[in-house]
C-alpha cells in the first residue's frame, strides 16, 4: 500500500471513528440538544436534499436558502477578488505607494471584520446591500495585502529583462507582476474565502434578512428547532471545505505549470 | 557604433568604474574582463540604458543612450532567474518579438528556428525548470538572438556551465557572430575564454572606481576552434599579457 493511500484512509478512518463516537455517545444521552449525527444527516437530507430530480435534488427549502447564502457569497468573494488583485498590483508595483499604503493596509486588516458590520447596517440598513458590502470589506485586505507583497517582490532581475524586452505596461502586469504574485495571491484568496463564509453567515444573522443559512440558524433557533440548527452548522461545514478545496485545485492548476511541483 | 566617453558610474558614495571610454566598432566581439566586484554588470546595465550613466555618456551611432535602446538584447549573468518559468521554453525565446508586430504564428516559427539554431529543437513546449543548467543558459541566448538584435550584451554567459557545455556555446557564440555580424559585449572572468572568443580584449582593474588598464586586439590566425585555437603560441601569449594585467 503506498504512503498516500495509507494516509488517506487514516484520516478518513479518523472521520469515521469520530462521527461514530458522537453517534453513540449522543444516542446513549438522548439529550434533545445534542442529537446524534444519524439524525442530523437524515433531517438535512429531508430539509434540503430530498428534491425533485429537475432540480438537482434540492428542495425548495433548499433553493430559498442556500443558494442565496451562496450567491451572497460568491458575488461579495468575486468582489473582493478583482478589487483586492486590482488595488494590490496597483499599490505592490511600486515601492513608494507600497510603503505610503502600508500602515494604512494594515490597520484595516486588522479590525475584526464582524465589528465592520454595525456600520454597513447604518450605511445601507438592513438587507443584500448591507451583507455584500460586509463580506467585501472584510474579504478584500487578505488579498489586498498579499497581492501587493507578491506583486512589490517581483525578482528585480526579471523587471530589468522586462525593461530589456521592452515589454508594454500591460505585458509586463500580465506576463510578470501577476504571475510573480501569483502564489501570495492564493494565500490571501484562502483567507479571504474563509471571511466570505464568516460574514455570509454573520450578516445572514442580523435581522431584515428573510432567507439564507444564517436566517435558517436564527429562525430555527427561534422556533427551538435544534435538529436543523445542527444541521445548518453541518452544513457549513461541509461548505467550507467543499470551496477551499476546490480553491486548492485551482491554485494547483494555475501554480502547477509555473514551478517545479 | 558604440561609444562610452569618460564614463563614470557609482552607488551612492561608493564609486564603481571612473573615466572609461571606448569605441566599439560594429560587428565587434569586445571582451570585457576584470576581477569580479570591479562593475562589469554596472557596466553593461549601463549601456543598457538600466543605469542611467553618472558621469561621461554612453552613445550609440551617435545617439546618447536613454532608456533601454532599440535592437538591444542582453544575456544576464544569472540565466536562471532570467528566465520567466510560468512561460514555456518557446513563449520566453518569443517575448522580444512582440516588439516587432508579428503574428502570433509566425512569432511561434521564429522562436522555434532560433531554438533549432541553438540545439534545443523538441523542447520548446517544456518549461525552463524542466532543463539543465545548460539548456537554460542556451534559452537564454536563443531569446537574446531571436529578434536579431545589432547589439548584444552578455554578462558572464557560460560561468557556471561544465567545460563541455561552455566549450559548445562559445563555439554557438562564434558561429552566430560570424553570419550575423552583430556587435557583442562580452563579459567574463575568464581570462582564456576572453582570448578564445574576443576580437578585442578589454581589462577593467579593481575596484573602487576601475579603469581600464589594458586594450588589447587578438589577432589569431586561421578559424578559431578549442583545442587547435588555444595551443597557438600567439593564443598563449596574449593569455599571458591579460593574465599579468588582471593580476597587477
Ligand atoms: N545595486 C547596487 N547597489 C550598491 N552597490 C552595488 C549594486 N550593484 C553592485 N554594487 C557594487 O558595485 C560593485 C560592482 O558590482 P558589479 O558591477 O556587479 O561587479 P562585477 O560584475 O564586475 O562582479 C561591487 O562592489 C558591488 O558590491
Ligand atoms: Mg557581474
Amino acid at each position: 500500500m503506498s504512503r498516500g493511500v495509507r494516509s488517506a484512509l487514516l484520516r478518513w478512518g479518523v472521520l469515521v471513528v469520530a462521527v461514530a463516537g458522537w453517534q453513540v455517545v449522543a444516542r446513549a444521552h438522548g439529550s434533545v440538544y445534542f442529537p446524534p449525527p444519524a439524525d442530523i444527516a437524515g433531517h438535512a437530507y429531508d430539509l434540503w436534499f430530498s428534491g425533485p430530480v429537475g432540480h438537482a435534488f434540492l428542495t425548495a427549502e433548499a433553493v430559498d436558502n442556500i443558494l442565496p447564502s451562496l450567491g451572497r457569497m460568491a458575488t461579495g468573494f468575486a468582489i473582493a477578488a478583482v478589487a483586492g488583485i486590482a488595488l494590490g498590483i496597483a499599490v505592490g508595483r511600486s515601492r513608494r505607494t507600497y510603503a505610503l499604503c502600508n500602515p494604512v493596509l494594515q490597520f484595516a486588516r486588522a479590525i475584526p471584520p464582524p465589528a465592520l458590520v454595525p456600520v454597513f447596517v447604518v450605511v445601507f440598513d438592513f438587507g443584500t446591500p448591507m451583507q455584500l458590502a460586509s463580506i467585501v470589506f472584510s474579504a478584500v485586505w487578505p488579498v489586498l495585502i498579499n497581492t501587493a507583497d507578491g506583486a512589490r517582490n517581483t525578482d528585480p532581475l526579471r523587471l530589468e529583462v522586462a525593461a530589456v524586452l521592452r515589454l508594454t505596461a500591460p505585458e509586463r502586469l500580465w506576463l510578470l507582476l501577476l504571475p510573480s504574485a501569483l502564489p501570495r495571491i492564493f494565500a490571501g484568496l484562502r483567507l479571504s474565502l474563509s471571511l466570505c463564509l464568516i460574514l455570509m453567515v454573520f450578516s445572514e444573522l442580523l435581522p431584515g434578512t428573510a432567507n439564507g443559512i444564517g436566517f435558517t440558524l436564527t429562525d430555527a433557533q427561534s422556533r427551538s428547532d435544534l435538529l436543523t440548527v445542527w444541521a445548518a452548522l453541518v452544513l457549513l461545514g461541509a461548505l467550507g471545505h467543499l470551496l477551499n478545496t476546490g480553491l486548492l485545485a485551482v491554485e494547483k492548476r494555475l501554480l502547477g505549470r509555473g514551478r517545479p511541483v | 557604433m558604440l561609444r562610452l566617453d569618460s564614463l563614470g558610474q557609482r552607488y551612492g558614495e561608493h564609486r564603481v568604474l571612473h573615466d572609461i571610454s571606448l569605441t566599439v566598432p560594429d560587428g565587434q566581439l569586445l571582451c570585457v574582463v576584470g576581477p569580479s566586484g570591479c562593475g562589469k554588470s554596472t557596466l553593461l546595465r549601463t549601456i543598457a540604458g538600466l543605469l542611467p550613466a553618472h558621469e561621461g555618456t554612453v552613445s550609440i551611432d551617435g545617439d546618447p543612450v536613454v532608456g533601454v535602446p532599440d535592437r538591444l538584447a542582453v544575456v544576464f549573468q544569472d540565466y536562471g532567474r532570467s528566465l520567466f518559468p510560468w512561460l514555456s521554453v518557446r513563449e520566453n525565446v518569443a517575448l522580444p518579438l512582440r516588439r516587432r508586430g508579428m503574428a502570433r504564428a509566425e512569432r511561434r516559427n521564429e522562436a522555434e528556428r532560433i531554438l533549432e539554431r541553438v540545439g534545443l529543437g523538441g523542447v520548446g513546449r517544456r518549461h525552463p525548470w524542466q532543463l539543465s543548467g545548460g539548456m537554460q543558459q542556451r534559452v537564454a541566448i536563443a531569446r537574446a538572438l531571436v529578434c536579431r538584435p545589432s547589439l548584444l550584451l552578455m554578462d558572464e554567459p557560460f560561468g557556471s556551465l561544465d567545460a563541455q557545455t561552455r566549450e559548445d556555446l562559445e563555439d554557438l557564440l562564434l558561429d552566430v557572430h560570424r553570419a550575423e555580424g552583430t556587435t557583442i559585449v562580452f563579459v567574463t572572468h575568464d581570462i582564456d575564454e576572453s582570448v578564445y572568443v574576443g576580437d578585442r580584449v578589454v581589462v577593467l582593474s579593481a575596484g573602487p572606481g576601475s579603469r581600464v588598464v589594458l586594450d588589447l586586439p587578438v589577432g589569431l590566425p586561421g578559424e578559431r576552434e578549442q583545442i587547435g585555437t588555444r595551443g597557438l603560441a600567439e593564443f598563449v601569449a596574449l593569455r599571458a599579457e591579460v593574465g599579468r594585467t588582471v593580476r597587477g
